[in-house]
């Protein structure tokens, strides 16, 4: 019994209203039926932070959360970051600070500092950490990582963005 | 692929209760970084889900005319440790909440998944031991109450009955007016990681000399345990080094530490002596006047 259900989800800004399986993860709704495969799939328990994407700003695991519950909801994964062809402000700060390496966390990473940056909110050092702990990068060491999370805060802070 | 067969999405705690009834199968789900774990490890096959998730206002956190504090069961981390009313009145909590996981996870996992989950290693259940929380249970025959402390009945088993969903965490404002605390998270890393021994503390002082002492301790025992040898030894005595030492030492008694891949059994228990003791010293800090050395 392989129940399908309807659902509805405003992605990157574009509606779609489609059929899930029941059992399916948003992780891979959101690659293999949608096709936004900078959606990564790492872990599969909640752990890396490789399939981090926004539902409604919030940044969640979407290997752990199912299909259904994203009807409804808009959703931000890496590739409505960028606006009209221009890098967000957060994706240039991972540049400038050489932040990526392979790239496989960098799109996690991104949208938590995305949603870090929309916060308004101010984060000390410590607080920056605490909130990008939810990734596991394997090749930077975290420090090229922290400095574009604090850059790219400071740039909304300052309007310099 | 989760192996799920079916899932229902009440719109309302009626709806879900009828659903319960109907069918006792039905799984309930909150936040889903338990359950869904564990679908994905296979522990759990052909689940029947009902999830939570829909039902609005299940997470929030008010005051009572009384001074309650009413926390909803579907509360996640991230809210209560960005919460006013948490933060002004029960900041162990806020601590503790923001112990949990990471970011992502405590943006989906809820205070209410997390005590009804069971795990002995629940980052809220030793803080709402120390706060003497009240669970609200609903079911179709009706509301319970019932003592946190009385509702763990094992490890990873909680006494929710069938049919029954907690909907609501109550602290009254007896348990936490005027203390302090401070909750202590022991852990092979900061942040993603599981609880080696979890500690919460409350106290009030008057005068130099204990009142009031509530210490509760995760990973200690089968369940998450309050330390009533420890507690009874510290109140009416002078608030000293020499004392609170002696309440860690105490507070080994409660415990039943054992060994796991995660940490010793001696090991667990020099840290349950430590970490009470420290644990404490910060709460009687922040609570004031008192300087110890």
């Amino acid at each position: 019994m392989n129940e399908i259900k309807k659902i509805s989800m405003i992605v990157n800004g574009k509606s779609y209203s489609f059929e899930v399986d029941i059992r399916e993860s948003l992780l891979e709704v959101l690659r293999n039926r949608l096709h936004f495969t900078g959606v990564k799939q790492g872990c599969s328990v909640g752990e890396c932070g490789a399939c981090t994407v926004l539902i409604d700003g919030t940044a969640v695991n979407s290997c752990i959360y199912l299909a259904v519950w994203a009807d409804g909801k808009k959703i931000t994964t890496i590739e409505g970051v960028s606006k009209d062809n221009e890098l967000s402000g957060v994706q240039k700060a991972f540049i400038e600070e050489g932040a990526v390496q392979c790239g496989f966390c960098t799109p996690g990473l991104v949208l938590t500092t995305t949603a870090l940056v929309e916060s308004g909110r101010k984060y000390s050092d410590e607080e920056i950490k605490r909130e990008i702990s939810g990734h596991l990068c394997r090749c930077t060491g975290y420090n090229k990582i922290f400095n574009a999370v604090k850059k790219a805060i400071d740039k909304k802070q300052t309007g310099s963005n | 692929m989760f192996d799920i067969v079916n899932i229902e999405k009440p719109e309302t705690v009626e709806d879900a209760l009828k659903m319960l009834s109907r069918n006792p199968n039905l799984k309930i789900i909150a936040g889903g970084t338990d359950v869904l774990i564990r679908m994905h490890n296979g522990t759990i096959l052909g689940v029947e889900l009902l999830s939570l998730r829909s039902i609005a206002g299940l997470n929030e956190i008010r005051i009572l005319d009384d001074g309650t504090i009413s926390i909803g069961a579907m509360a996640t981390f991230a809210e209560i440790f960005r919460n006013e009313i948490i933060n002004g009145h029960l900041p162990v909590l806020s601590e503790a909440a923001v112990s949990v996981g990471g970011p992502q996870i405590r943006n989906m996992a809820t205070i209410g998944g997390n005590i009804c989950n069971g795990a002995v290693s629940a980052d809220s259940a030793t803080t709402l031991l120390v706060y003497d929380a009240a669970l609200k249970l609903i079911s179709n025959e009706g509301t319970r109450t019932v003592q946190i402390r009385d509702f763990y009945a094992g490890p990873g088993r909680v006494n929710l009955l069938p049919g029954e969903i907690l909907t609501e965490i109550l602290i009254s404002k007896d348990s936490y007016h005027e203390a302090t605390g401070c909750y202590i998270k022991h852990s092979s890393r900061k942040a993603m990681d599981i609880a080696m021994l979890g500690v919460s503390v409350i106290c009030r002082a008057e005068e130099g000399r204990f009142s009031d002492v509530r210490i509760a301790l995760g990973v200690a025992a089968p369940i998450p345990i309050r330390c009533n040898e420890a507690e009874n030894y510290a109140i009416g005595r002078d608030i000293t080094a020499e004392t609170l030492k002696e309440i860690g030492k105490h507070a080994v008694k409660s415990s039943k530490a054992r060994d796991s891949w995660r940490a010793s059994k001696a090991y667990r228990e020099h840290l349950i002596e430590i970490l009470v003791s420290r644990a404490l010293k910060e709460a009687v800090i922040r609570g004031g006047g008192v300087n110890i050395e």
